[in-house]
């Protein structure tokens, strides 16, 4: 083998990495927070009487989940334009996240409304309070108990993908590293310490959502 | 000016077919021979020692915190710079069949766990070797937990075959990008592409949604 390694370019591009891990860590919370609603919403869709949001819910859930991630970038990103709409890569790459994150958590939800027993909303119903109070304080906590788990690895998975950005020219990390790759031709070097830092920040993620997730399972802590 | 574009033909349609062939060879070889390695891994995991335990799941771990988009530029580049550079085809496919072992063997590991322990102490102490007892009774009764989940992994793969473009591989969105680029005609194509990756993956996520429902009833 006689390729020489260069880590110097790396270490002086680090500054700029850093930022755009910044980049990639917005894209990823605001898809999480927007999919986490808007799989809410998918999944009361799903669960609803009418036929036609049954069918909107499913579609958006199907399509989702059955379509690579990278297509659903490159539809937001490339697709539009014969209708005249232009998306950002900022816009698309985090609209294809939203998408795919959203129809994720609405089987999610699915999975954790489930876990909840039936008779608890009748109860919460029996003892006066209205549907919406049952919801919010008796059948709600109990299934983002049980979702937590789940969700926690949505958060992880939104992270990785949005380094697809790259492939839709969007500067967060990876889309960096492939610039000052395209100026150094030092691929290796660079993407070995983008892998480095989208190991620490995945494990930054689970810590984050391990502290975040102690309120919410106090109670059984203090059972045990 | 005359047109640059040109329209889409007929015969693109059977290119676009081509790039969907690809992506089924790259994801059946990934799913077996991942499968197959992501087996042994969940095994190692499941072996009553700690320090094999921990340091598979360590080094699988790492697989799965880094994106899969840079795992396969970084081997595509080592390979290069080693000195033995592989076919595109090669050099992805290796990584998907890394990626989805790490995995399986996540499924695999959680599989055996779910079998009571005394039901293998049984089998044992009926007189079962241990590689019978696997084969009887650990892999039958675990394979109905693990079942679900690696069809959840085996769809994955089939949509992240679709990374492999980035390595300069034409599979199907590849192929799609390359019409696009020569006819603008991105609606029909990207309704295209979309129906053709939902028909080869819907069938295995209904398999998992009906497997699903027959064991709550």
């Amino acid at each position: 083998m006689d390729y020489q390694f260069h880590w110097r370019p790396v270490i002086q591009a680090l500054p700029d990495l850093l930022k755009a891990s910044l980049v990639t860590l917005q894209v990823s919370l605001i898809a999480m927070a927007l999919g986490l609603m808007i799989g809410l919403v998918l999944y009361f869709f799903r669960a609803s009487q009418l036929r036609v949001l049954r069918g909107f819910g499913s579609t958006w859930v199907e399509i989702a989940r059955n379509t690579p991630s990278l297509f659903q970038i490159f539809v937001f990103y490339w697709g539009l334009g014969e209708f005249g709409i232009f998306l950002s890569s900022y816009t698309a790459v985090v609209a294809a996240l939203t998408f795919n994150c959203a129809g994720y958590m609405a089987e999610t939800y699915r999975g954790g409304f489930n876990a909840v027993n039936p008779g608890q909303d009748k109860a919460a119903r029996t003892l006066g309070m209205t549907r919406f109070q049952s919801m919010r304080y008796v059948v709600l906590p109990q299934v983002l108990r049980a979702i937590y788990g789940p969700m926690t690895n949505q958060f992880t998975w939104v992270i990785l993908a949005s380094s697809l950005g790259m492939l839709a020219g969007l500067r967060e990390l990876s889309g960096e590293t492939q610039y000052f790759n395209s100026r150094t031709f030092r691929t290796f070097e660079f993407f070995a310490a983008t892998a480095v830092i989208y190991y620490l920040i995945a494990k930054m993620a689970l810590l984050l959502m391990a502290l975040l997730g102690r309120p919410l399972f106090k109670a059984e802590r203090a059972k045990s | 000016m005359t047109d640059v574009f040109t329209t889409l033909q007929w015969s693109d349609l059977i290119f676009l077919l081509e790039g969907a062939w690809k992506t089924i060879q790259i994801s059946v070889v990934s799913i077996l021979l991942g499968t197959l390695l992501g087996m042994v891994f969940g095994w190692l995991m499941s072996l009553n020692n700690k320090l094999i335990t921990f340091a598979v799941m360590a080094v699988l771990d790492v697989f799965r915190s880094v994106p899969l988009l840079i795992q396969l530029i970084l081997f595509d580049s080592f390979v290069a710079i080693a000195g033995f550079p592989l076919p595109a085809f090669w050099s992805g496919t290796i990584v998907l069949i890394i990626y989805t072992a790490s995995l399986v063997a996540v499924v695999v590991h959680s599989g055996i766990d779910a079998v009571p322990p005394g039901l293998r102490a049984a089998a044992r102490c009926l007189g079962m070797s241990y590689w019978q007892e696997m084969r009887h009774v650990t892999t039958p009764v675990g394979l109905r937990t693990a079942f679900p989940s690696w069809l959840g992994v085996a769809l994955a793969t089939i949509k992240d075959s679709a990374l492999v473009s980035a390595i300069g591989y034409v599979e199907l969105l590849r192929a799609s990008q390359i019409l696009n680029t020569r006819t603008q005609e991105s609606v029909k194509i990207m309704l295209l592409v979309g129906l053709i990756y939902f028909i080869i993956s819907y069938p295995l996520s209904r398999l998992g949604a009906r497997y699903e429902q027959r064991q709550k009833s």
